[in-house]
């Protein structure tokens, strides 16, 4: 670990400290329908929306209407985008004449845009014409982020207004989401990657005659516009197979610290819209130092275990003062391929500008558990919100039970239907995950996947499915993904992480939103200070820590411990 | 459900041609003016020739010239369409090596690129020179990794040693203002400047 690789993690956390309030502000007025300084310009393009799709934004939904509404809205997502997929041959835009993609696959990557995950089964330099590039997966990493940060406002109005049928409108804020918030940073995000050198151009590839005289041909494409909303929206599927270890897609240090931090700004801002919602920014200050704990703890974790090198690789002549190097760029180093792993699984990105398949036993080891903890480390844009107000429920469930009071969280009463519905949501993610784990270990279909032996081939198993469940996308590269069992199962996954999630939260907001604001009083236990935070944080390890640490032994600990022994498999 | 028909489609197709189509082509157009190298993929020729990009790491194996990271990149094998066989530096489908920390394959072939490069215990190499990179077309590689060709470049270029020590010095870049990644060498712009050089 060096000094400098410190000063940069430092740097990152100091920024996102910074941007969270601001960035919240703005995103706040947004989500109430106030103008902002783009209305002039954007005013009437919203309008627009509103009457073509002859919807009334000001109509305040019932849980069950905005549900429905955002489940039909990504039905068409995901029939649009298998559609481009598989008639991508005939469609314009594809210099590379690249055929039909197979349905199994079209499939599975259909799911996995629009549940938010970007889980790569494809090449996407070899696999994917410029027109699905932009118009398929471009346009659903938009969407599911928008419905994302929808989702948890909505949760927040559950909690903020009182006796309410309605907790919003989808259509109002999925508008508002991507004209004011997520289009005009992707537009500032696009021009500044280019300047750092992301390409974005129509062309065919280019054939270029090395120094050696060789042949090499060099993938283009609209790299950049996608590149800007994968990251802000933590979507995370590459244009790249190689993702933003790719130099196209991450050319610089710069354009490396900007990626991490468009992957989290607006998950951490979205605490603070919180805490506005509710009348307390303190309460999202709360919410937000629990997952900067979090993170930290895993930071200094996976920077260590990587800071060190390969026991293994250093017995055998290797320099170990670089670290481990095996998947990592020379430009990034340890101390930023670390730093972007441990992000993008807090977060649920998924992009990569490292191999985390590579990395040392417990250097792999932190992404897994971010995502495994339900990615409530910020989180998803809205997702991370909405999946550390489920756990709140739980915190202030336990601290009512041991002091015999009935629970209360932010003006609101907790009873049994909300505390039911957020067990199901945060059960449904273990069955899934430890289930198909389970099976693929068993099948033949599910052994020919991974391309290790030993702990490490179970992790790359584990590693799937759960990526799929926390709808994150990033992968242990070794696995085989692209088969018909993986491409089903891994689509089953991402569904169920996905929608068995948003289902059981939207009901918490409806019965929330229902409720009288009960005032605080003397006997409040209070929600903004350290032991609160601490009670969250303890809530977040013990259910995350009693699901999976059979399965964690399984794999990442008896690999790092038979690393200590010398074996190699 | 039946009344969310309506706006659910007209939202995707309207989002459709927003963001599929306006944004990124309008963004091509705006980047493309503006921007035109970057773009283009920061394409460099020479003698009016497109020789790469100067963003992408190439295949350099002779001794005349410093060689980039291990490439774990492969094309479809010629001869069966349902295999690969490796092909480094293949920038038209980027690929990892993905070995895992403990796999048996990646230490071997580590120790027989450490042995291949006169590496031992004794005399550890620079991690970035015996592993391979993330995307495999990493453009860089560390100062130490340089340092340690200087001697076979220079030897066939029949160029001072000291000659060549200065031209790696030249193409030495530093952190971003400072702090920001890692102190690196662009193995392209090194080679190119050495050919000028002659």
């Amino acid at each position: 670990m060096t000094v400098n690789g410190w000063i940069q993690i430092l740097i990152f956390i100091a920024i996102i400290v910074a941007l969270a309030r601001p960035i919240g502000g703005y995103m706040d007025r947004v989500l109430q329908g106030e103008r902002t300084f783009l209305s002039p310009v954007l005013g009437p393009v919203e309008r627009g929306f509103y009457w073509l799709a002859g919807v009334k934004p000001t109509e305040n939904q019932s849980w069950w209407a905005y549900g429905s509404g955002m489940l039909i809205f990504h039905l068409f997502g995901f029939v649009l985008l298998y559609g481009l997929q598989r008639l991508q041959g005939m469609l314009p835009f594809n210099p590379q004449d690249m055929g039909a993609v197979a349905a199994d696959l079209a499939a599975n990557t259909a799911i996995s845009f629009i549940t938010n995950t970007n889980w790569q089964n494809y090449g996407g330099e070899s696999t994917m014409s410029y027109l699905v590039q932009m118009a398929g997966l471009t346009v659903q990493n938009f969407t599911s982020a928008a419905t994302g940060i929808a989702l948890a406002v909505a949760l927040t109005r559950g909690f903020a207004s009182a006796e309410s049928k309605g907790i919003g409108n989808f259509w109002a804020d999925l508008t508002r989401i991507t004209l004011y918030v997520l289009l005009p940073m992707c537009i500032v995000l696009t021009l500044f990657y280019v300047w750092q050198g992301v390409p974005q151009n129509l062309s065919a590839y280019v054939e270029a005659t090395t120094v050696e005289g060789g042949k090499q041909v060099i993938a283009q494409g609209p790299v950049a516009s996608q590149l800007a909303i994968k990251m802000l929206g933590t979507n995370g599927g590459g244009f790249f197979n190689t993702n933003s270890a790719h130099p196209y897609e991450n050319p610089t240090a710069l354009s490396n610290l900007v990626q991490m931090l468009s992957i989290f700004v607006l998950g951490a801002a979205m605490t603070n819209v919180f805490g506005r919602r509710v009348g307390d920014e303190r309460q999202g200050w709360a919410i937000f130092a629990a997952m900067g704990v979090l993170f930290v703890v895993g930071v200094v974790i996976t920077y260590w275990a990587e800071a060190g090198g390969n026991p293994l690789l250093t017995a055998v002549g290797v320099d170990p003062s670089a670290g481990n190097m095996e998947g990592k760029e020379v430009r990034f180093g340890a101390a930023m391929s670390a730093l972007f792993a441990v992000v993008t699984t807090a977060a649920s990105c998924g992009a990569v500008n490292a191999m985390h398949d590579s990395f040392m036993p417990l250097g792999g080891a932190i992404p897994l558990i971010n995502m495994l903890l339900g990615e409530v480390i910020v989180g998803g844009v809205g997702a991370g919100l909405y999946g550390m107000l489920l756990f709140a429920i739980l915190s202030v469930f336990i601290a009512g039970l041991m002091v015999g009071r009935t629970p209360e969280y932010v003006g609101k009463k907790i009873e049994a239907r909300e505390v039911k519905m957020t067990m199901l949501a945060v059960l449904c993610l273990p069955l899934v995950v430890l289930g198909f784990t389970a099976l693929a270990t068993v099948l033949p279909v599910g052994l020919a996947g991974p391309a290790a032996a030993g702990p490490h081939g179970f992790s790359e198993i584990f590693y799937a499915f759960t990526s799929g469940a926390a709808n994150n996308g990033s992968a242990f590269g070794g696995l085989t993904g692209n088969t018909m069992f993986y491409n089903s199962t891994i689509a089953i996954t991402m569904a169920v992480g996905r929608f068995a999630m948003i289902v059981p939260m939207l009901a918490v907001a409806g019965s929330l939103a229902g409720k009288r604001k009960t005032a605080v009083s003397v006997g409040t236990f209070p929600t903004h200070g350290g032991l609160f935070i601490g009670l969250l944080i303890g809530v977040v390890l013990i259910v995350g820590g009693l699901t999976y640490f059979p399965a964690l032994a399984l794999g990442p600990i008896a690999e790092h411990f038979a690393m200590l022994a010398g074996t190699v498999f | 459900m039946l009344r969310d028909i309506r706006p659910a489609l007209v939202m995707m197709i309207l989002m459709t041609v927003l963001l599929g189509l306006v944004y990124p082509l309008g963004m091509t157009g705006i980047a493309g003016a503006i921007l035109p190298q970057q773009a283009a993929g920061s394409l460099q020729e020479r003698d009016g020739k497109v020789i790469g990009s100067s963003l992408i790491g190439q295949n350099f194996t002779s001794d005349k010239y410093f060689q980039g990271r291990l490439s774990a990149t492969t094309d479809t094998d010629p001869n069966d369409a349902t295999k690969t066989v490796p092909s480094p530096y293949n920038a038209a489908s980027s690929l990892a090596s993905n070995l895992g920390p403990t796999s048996k394959a990646l230490v071997e072939r580590v120790q027989e690129d450490v042995a291949k490069r006169g590496g031992s215990k004794d005399k550890p190499l620079p991690a970035d020179m015996v592993t391979t990179s993330g995307s495999g077309l990493d453009p860089h590689i560390s100062p130490a990794n340089a340092a340690l060709q200087v001697a076979r470049v220079a030897k066939a270029r029949g160029m001072p040693e000291e000659r060549v020590r200065a031209l790696v010095a030249a193409a030495t870049e530093d952190r971003q203002f400072g702090v920001l990644g890692e102190v690196r060498i662009n193995v392209l712009q090194l080679n190119l400047a050495l050919d000028a050089a002659k």
